[in-house]
């Protein structure tokens, strides 16, 4: 029983301290943590004005698809072990990556400002709202849930693909699934591959429970229906190339 | 507040023409109704009023100030509009889309929602509604919500485009009776936009009645355009042509009410006419009241 020895691998407090002589579950957990977060903090900061500036403007809309596309079109780990090989450091790792999550978050930023019943805004922009204020007053509360909805997807991606940096040796939770084939450890693996399958779950959950808090009070309560509604668009973003990663 | 249209033409970039060469003159304390179908223009010009539009050529002035000289949204915040279904924000409680202007405009937010509940009161709406939010409200209600919104900030110009469009004929008869009441009530120079003649004649002191292009079909009081319209067009277009405002007293009639009928010989009302003898309410368009009653339903 290859899984449920692996889930005892995890359960092996020894495990969390060291493995192998090398950083255990818990180092390699925090830096697995870091990396992802350092890489979600930098897509947040490409994805956000762009994807809102989209949105709000209607403009540059076909360049966005055509750039997100090519970015999601790149092999990753090609791309990490050229940039590792040219510049052997943390930056690089943390491109890679931000180019994995800015599509799915740049789609759910102008998505999400898209959905956004015309009229609503013209009114805003009519009874004197400035852009600025159509932007955090109206837009942005309304396209809440769809905008943590690509936060999500990003979020997701990274995490998974994280554990690739440890070809380089770089740490990360996919040291475990790496050491383990090289040894012929195949619990190990298997533990290391839970492991970052928990992560990324862990983390979207918490991630999908903000989406439903961020949900506007008005279009979620007293209509039923439209919690749904408000739930599914996410799958499916008008005109968004981008699935949900997962 | 009267409100200027001089020489006002729009053109597109892709090179439509929406309204060529408009000129009228709105006066102040009234309501003024832009009436026509679809493509007249109509919400174009009305748009020009609060910035939402730019004319290419000519200037709309409000009290002999040109509007391209003030700051759009400083301009909007100071004319209250009124938008077919609604345009409330779904976000807010019904108080604080009320309070919108207000707030925008530095009242602090507990005095703004204060006066937001006496606004409710004035067009109508249960104070109990206040902290709903627009999607559960009915349309009526909505509309009366942005009327209440559009009134907030105690504007001197009210624009109101179809606002009672997509409401159903017996709630829009109320809300229209509503506005009569509170046009009587506030005397705000209100520039209307509707494609109902009816409405228009019910609310309008001065009709404007467009053809394609914003070009002026005729322009007078309900009763100069009903007695004297100007053109095949105007008459077509309020009626007249087809025989639905021609009304013929029945010659069978019992009691002291007379049946009237229209050309089409469709029952359009009833005239008192006690002894067979009509009692004339003074000139002019009070008599429509009476007589198009099912001329109205049978529109919506």
């Amino acid at each position: 029983m290859l899984f449920v020895q692996a889930i005892q691998w995890i359960l092996d407090g020894s495990h969390w301290s060291v493995v192998n002589f090398q950083a255990g579950i818990a180092q390699e957990l925090a830096d697995h943590l870091w990396i992802s977060f350092v890489a979600v903090v930098f897509t947040a900061a490409v994805a956000l004005p762009i994807g809102l500036f989209i949105g709000h403007t209607g403009k540059g809309r076909a360049g966005a698809v055509v750039i997100a596309n090519v970015a999601r079109a790149v092999p990753t780990l090609g791309l990490l072990s050229v940039l590792l090989v040219m510049w052997l450091a943390f930056p690089p790792t943390v491109l890679v990556f931000v180019l994995l999550g800015v599509p799915p978050l740049l789609a759910g930023a102008y998505a999400g400002l898209e959905s956004i019943d015309r009229q609503t805004i013209d009114a805003a922009r009519a009874v004197g709202m400035t852009e600025r204020q159509i932007l955090f007053q109206v837009e942005l509360p309304l396209a809440a849930p769809l905008i943590l909805g690509g936060l999500r997807s990003s979020t997701l991606q990274i995490i998974a693909s994280v554990a690739l940096v440890s070809n380089f040796g770089i740490n990360s939770l996919g040291d475990f699934i790496l050491g383990g084939l090289a040894a012929n450890d195949f619990v190990q693996m298997t533990a290391g591959a839970i492991l970052v399958t928990v992560l990324a779950l862990l983390v979207d959950g918490v991630l999908a429970v903000l989406q439903r808090l961020a949900a506007p009070r008005g279009v979620s309560r007293g209509r039923g229906p439209s919690t749904a509604r408000v739930r599914r668009l996410p799958v499916a973003p008008r005109g968004a190339p981008i699935p949900e990663g997962k | 507040m009267s409100i200027e249209f001089r020489h006002v033409r729009k053109t597109y970039p892709d090179g439509t023409t929406a309204v060529e060469d408009f000129s009228v003159t709105i006066p102040s304390h009234s309501t003024t109704v832009f009436v026509g179908s679809s493509g007249c223009g109509k919400t174009t010009l009305l748009r020009m009023i609060n910035r939402m539009v730019d004319p290419s050529e000519g200037e709309v002035l409000i009290d002999g100030e040109p509007v391209s000289g003030i700051e759009p949204v400083a301009l909007r915040r100071r004319i209250g509009y009124v938008m077919q279904n609604s345009g409330l924000l779904p976000h807010r409680t019904v108080l604080d889309n009320v309070a919108t202007v207000p707030v925008l405009t530095g009242t602090p937010k507990a005095k703004a929602r204060q006066e937001a509940l006496a606004q409710l009161d004035r067009v109508g709406l249960d104070r109990s509604l206040a902290n709903r939010y627009p999607g559960q409200l009915s349309g009526g209600q909505q509309q009366r919500v942005g009327v209440a919104r559009g009134l907030a900030a105690d504007p001197n110009i009210l624009l109101m485009d179809e606002p009672f469009g997509a409401v159903d004929p017996i709630v829009r008869d109320e809300l229209q009776q509503e506005l009569l009441r509170l046009q009587r009530e506030l005397g705000k120079t209100t520039v209307f936009v509707t494609h109902d003649i009816d409405e228009a004649f019910l609310l309008g002191s001065q009709v404007v009645i467009l053809q394609r292009g914003g070009i002026i079909a005729q322009i007078g009081s309900p009763a100069e355009i009903l007695a004297h319209p100007a053109s095949d067009f105007v008459a077509d277009f309020v009626g007249a042509k087809r025989g639905k405002r021609r009304l013929t007293a029945e010659e069978r009639s019992a009691g002291d009410d007379v049946l009237l009928v229209d050309a089409g010989g469709y029952p359009a009302g009833v005239i008192s006419a006690p002894d067979g003898r009509l009692i004339l309410a003074g000139a002019g368009p009070k008599s429509r009241s009476v007589s198009n009653k099912t001329d109205q339903a049978g529109d919506a």
